[in-house]
């Protein structure tokens, strides 16, 4: 479409472009409409549900408790200080996975003895659950932070490695040959042609990792603690405050798809070219 | 005519002469199973400087496999691949390639796209930025350098793709049925500016189609490839005088010329 237009005349015309960008503002309010009645919805019938079968909050608490407890917790209580407890342990093991699995996904893609030697191991441990591995990390590594650190490195760390050497390996042949009939060498054809060529993948595999980063920050803190958002969970658990459990559960439900959200939106930042309609159409 | 046996012959005294001299070149590809695939039968062929000439022949018949080879992007299995007297060893910044598609990277700009080779090649980005802009305009892409390639139509993108080989300034020009995947119209335009680029420029060019009017429109030789193993089988003159115009392919000289050509390319597909 762009480029049929780009072909006629230079100046792209703007008048169907505007026609277009209504339609799709358009789509996009009726999309919100589905979306919030969805939730209207399914919230509304779980409050009827809880009070006029007169359930127990100890089972299931009605939203509204939930949503005062949130309130609470965040005003009066420790959801602040915890959250940013969780939120350091998260965002540093995500950064040092990412490092991680960006420069080992390269060596492994570039150089092939690395690749020979360490690959098979990287297939093989993939499978493996490693968020198994968070009471014996907790073991080695402490009650504190860096035990943390170190789980959600471990779950979030395959993601970015997988990814970026697929990524690296599939570059398009016609691009490789085209920079290297310039005369490129290998750091030179990686450097301007492979990595960025990689990088719809690699993002692809830091949208998995942060995600999976906060999973490991709250399970290692649910494996031994003295802080964060896990530790508060397992202490509203032992005294049975089911309605404050759900409402750490909203808030790391929230700081998820935050944290998603940011990274999408770093990724459209960096990798413009993917899809140029959506890029525009956010701006 | 001239055949491809009585090239070498002449080859002695006019050595100097010749940008690109292939001397007995052959590609034979490793299998898994053992056996080598041939891809090239020994090829000779000189080109001298400033010549357009076009390489015609059936698909996967070795012609982008002789292209690689004097793009540096392979080495040939025997034989010798001289540029300006010197053994080719690998790509040259001597050398420019237009590819099939335009191979534009989607995340630079036009301008910094035909810059590329300049930035690779670690040569001053300044002193060849007006050059590209100059080149651009010429393609009529004037105002079209902060553009990103996805902006651009197929066509406007393969006039991109012929900026960036030239921007260099290389004396060797290969391309690789570069409007192959255009459409008539835009390829006949290409075609005419190709034609024009060439006289401006004064390139030595190689240029491999499958189009025999095409490769008779734009050459001053024609080369007649045949079927995997590849070996050059005829090698006609075009006496048609420059410049040349779209009205030319009704000569009678032209016709003869695509008429043989055709012949020779059909009866070799009918034998085997």
């Amino acid at each position: 479409m762009t480029a049929d237009l780009a072909s006629a005349s230079p100046r792209t015309s703007p008048a169907p472009r505007r026609t277009a960008r209504r339609t799709a503002r358009r789509a996009r309010r009726a999309d919100w409409i589905a979306v919030v009645s969805t939730f209207v919805v399914v919230v509304g019938g779980w409050e009827a549900v809880v009070r006029i079968a007169d359930i127990s909050s100890i089972v299931l608490p009605p939203p509204s408790l939930i949503v005062g407890k949130l309130y609470d917790g965040l005003v009066h209580g420790t959801f602040v200080k915890n959250l940013g407890y969780t939120m350091a342990e998260t965002v540093l093991g995500f950064a040092i996975a990412a490092f991680l699995g960006i420069v080992l996904g390269a060596l492994v893609a570039e150089i092939r003895w690395i690749r020979r030697a360490v690959y098979p191991y990287i297939v093989a441990f993939q499978t493996v659950p490693k968020i198994a591995l968070a009471p014996l990390l907790v073991i080695w590594f402490g009650f504190g932070m860096t035990s943390k650190v170190i789980v959600a490195v471990t779950v979030a760390f395959f993601p970015v490695i997988v990814n970026t050497i697929e990524g690296l390996q599939n570059t398009d042949h016609q691009r490789i040959d085209m920079i290297r009939a310039m005369g490129a060498g290998r750091f030179e054809a990686f450097r301007r042609v492979k990595l960025p060529s990689a990088l719809p993948y690699i993002f692809a595999g830091l949208d998995a990792a942060i995600v999976l980063s906060l999973l490991g920050a709250v399970v290692g803190e649910f494996m031994g603690s003295r802080a964060g958002l896990g530790n508060q969970i397992l202490i509203f658990n032992s005294v049975l405050d089911i309605a404050g459990s759900f409402a750490v559960l909203i808030l790391l439900s929230i700081i998820g798809f935050l944290l998603h959200l940011l990274l999408v939106m770093v990724q459209k930042k960096v990798v413009f070219w993917t899809n140029v309609h959506a890029v525009s159409s956010g701006a | 005519m001239r055949t491809a046996a009585s090239e070498p012959a002449q080859a002695g005294q006019r050595h100097d002469e010749q940008l690109i001299s292939i001397r007995g070149a052959t590609l034979a590809y490793p299998t898994a199973s053992g056996d080598p695939v041939q891809a090239l039968n020994p090829i000779d062929l000189d080109i001298r400087a400033e010549a357009f000439v076009s390489l015609v022949g059936p698909s996967g018949c070795g012609k982008s496999t002789l292209l690689k080879i004097l793009a540096g992007l392979l080495h040939q299995s025997e034989g010798e691949v001289t540029l300006d007297g010197r053994p080719l060893t690998g790509p040259s910044p001597n050398v420019g390639v237009v590819f099939q598609q335009p191979v534009l990277l989607p995340w630079l700009t036009i301008l910094n796209n035909v810059l590329l080779p300049i930035r690779v090649q670690k040569r001053n980005v300044d002193e060849y930025r007006q050059r590209a802009m100059d080149l651009l305009a010429m393609v009529g892409l004037e105002g079209f350098e902060s553009r990103y390639p996805s902006e651009l139509s197929g066509g406007m993108q393969q006039r991109v793709g012929i900026v960036r080989a030239l921007v260099p300034d290389p004396q060797i020009l290969l391309m690789d049925e570069p409007f192959g995947a255009l459409d008539a119209l835009t390829r006949e335009q290409l075609n005419d500016d190709l034609q024009t680029i060439w006289a401006e420029q004064r390139k030595t060019v190689f240029f491999i189609t499958h189009s025999i009017p095409e490769a008779v429109y734009l050459s001053d030789r024609v080369l007649v490839m045949s079927e995997r193993p590849g070996r050059v089988i005829a090698d006609f003159e075009v006496d048609i005088p420059r410049p040349r115009s779209l009205e030319d392919v009704s000569l009678p000289e032209f016709v003869e010329l695509t008429g043989r050509i055709r012949r020779l390319l059909n009866a070799k597909g009918g034998i085997d």
